[in-house]
């Protein structure tokens, strides 16, 4: 039986615990709403975009075009983008994209394909660093960035364009969580190169554009855009789950700390209430033998 | 005179939405002035200033760079990869944007030299408009 003392010492411990969780969380919630703001800002812009990339690429013709539409023609060298938080305390939002990476990239080589890796977010790099360390081409480390703009994601684009151009790789993937609501993110895998489109819809096809400079030179400048913008993207609604997911995990640790805390409050005044009695038990029984 | 839909979109925000009676487009291969029912164009933009008459005809400035113009048959959308109000545009964002400029000719491989020269000159020629 743990003496008083040492129970009011562990119910101090939890409290100032529940506090801290509790400032987390207040912190996560008023982020998380930033950060929804900055991908539903977002989101006007990438629609577009993707509209305007789809038409184009359906009026070219296929398998004509420039290389990051139709990609390498080959299949063998795949380069994964990791886009992790840069801090834990967020339940298993980096773990699930890990996980999800993870997977991909022990799949691919187990079909004999080579795999290369970019680490976006510290927590990412060292859960992967344990079982891919070779694989890593390298970590962009996003902690001194306080807002996500598109001046962040544009360095990481450009890296992966000259990366595609030097021949390094042929199939690029990006991992990220997507934002569906607070409590649901759900770990998403997309193909950046070639890049993934809609189907476009005849009656849209059938508009004759006119085009400034030609067609060709467009989609070469449209598509290194395309790409900053679904890894900027990727950012956004990654740093919005990721606090949307603290939120949720700092909730129930603080409500744990609670139960905790209450649970050895019980104790804590039965003990004494026992020992109380004893005393008086002692005292009376003592009383009575004079 | 003739309204059309018009939007400036920048990815961090939606600059402009609305009907427009003109707008003034700094196209790559020179302005243009989209008015309703403008034949579908698709135009790359070079750094430069739009300059959009709303349907009040209140008239705007707004300095895009980078980026492309989207006259599809129902209006205007223009995808700005950096858009700043005229009014919020000092000296400091352009010099920023001279020095970018200058980076990017100093980075430029031999083909793409004169592309990002051609750049910095029109966003120098754009600074001394504005006489800051």
């Amino acid at each position: 039986m743990p003496s008083l003392k040492e129970l009011r010492n562990r119910i101090a411990s939890v409290r100032s615990t529940q506090k801290i969780t509790k400032a987390m969380q207040m912190v996560a919630v008023s982020k998380l709403r930033r950060a929804q703001a900055a991908v539903e800002a977002a989101r006007p812009y990438a629609q577009r975009v993707e509209a305007v990339l789809t038409n184009l690429a359906g009026s070219a013709k296929p398998g004509e075009g420039p290389r990051l539409l139709t990609g390498s023609g080959a299949n063998q060298t795949h380069l994964l983008i990791v886009c992790t938080g840069e801090r834990g305390l967020c339940g298993a939002f980096n773990t699930a994209i890990v996980r999800l990476a993870r997977d991909r990239a022990t799949a691919l080589a187990a079909e004999g394909k080579t795999v290369k890796i970019i680490c976006v977010g510290k927590k990412g790099y060292d859960q992967l660093r344990r079982t891919h360390e070779r694989q890593i081409l390298e970590l962009v480390d996003l902690r001194a960035v306080r807002t996500i703009t598109y001046d962040t994601a544009r360095p990481i684009a450009d890296k992966v364009i000259a990366l595609f151009d030097a021949g390094e790789f042929d199939v690029c993937t990006l991992f990220f969580s997507r934002f569906r609501s607070v409590i649901a993110q759900i770990p998403t895998a997309q193909q950046l190169i070639p890049p993934e489109l809609a189907e476009t819809k005849e009656n849209e096809k059938a508009t004759s554009y006119d085009y400034e400079p030609d067609e060709n030179e467009i989609l070469a400048q449209l598509l290194p855009q395309a790409l900053t913008v679904r890894v900027y993207r990727a950012l956004l609604e990654n740093a919005a789950s990721f606090f949307g997911s603290q939120m949720s995990a700092m909730d129930n640790a603080t409500r744990n700390a609670g139960e905790m805390v209450k649970k050895y409050t019980l104790r804590y005044n039965r003990t004494r209430q026992a020992m109380i009695t004893k005393e008086l038990i002692e005292i009376i029984s003592g009383a009575e033998a004079l | 005179m003739a309204l059309f839909p018009f939007e400036l979109v920048s990815p961090d925000k939606v600059l402009f939405s609305g009907a427009a009676q003109a707008v003034l487009v700094p196209g790559h291969e020179g302005d243009f002035q989209v008015l309703s029912d403008h034949a579908p164009t698709m135009s790359a933009i070079r750094p430069g200033v739009v300059g959009i008459d709303d349907a009040n005809g209140k008239h705007f400035r707004v300095f895009v760079r980078g980026g492309f113009a989207d006259v599809h048959p129902l209006g205007l959308t223009i995808l700005a990869e950096t858009a700043i109000p005229f009014e919020e545009l000092n000296a400091a964002h352009l010099e920023q944007e001279i020095k970018n400029a200058e980076e990017d000719v100093a980075d430029a491989a031999e083909d793409q030299k004169q592309a990002a020269q051609e750049k910095l000159d029109r966003m120098r020629e754009l600074r001394d408009s504005m006489k800051l």
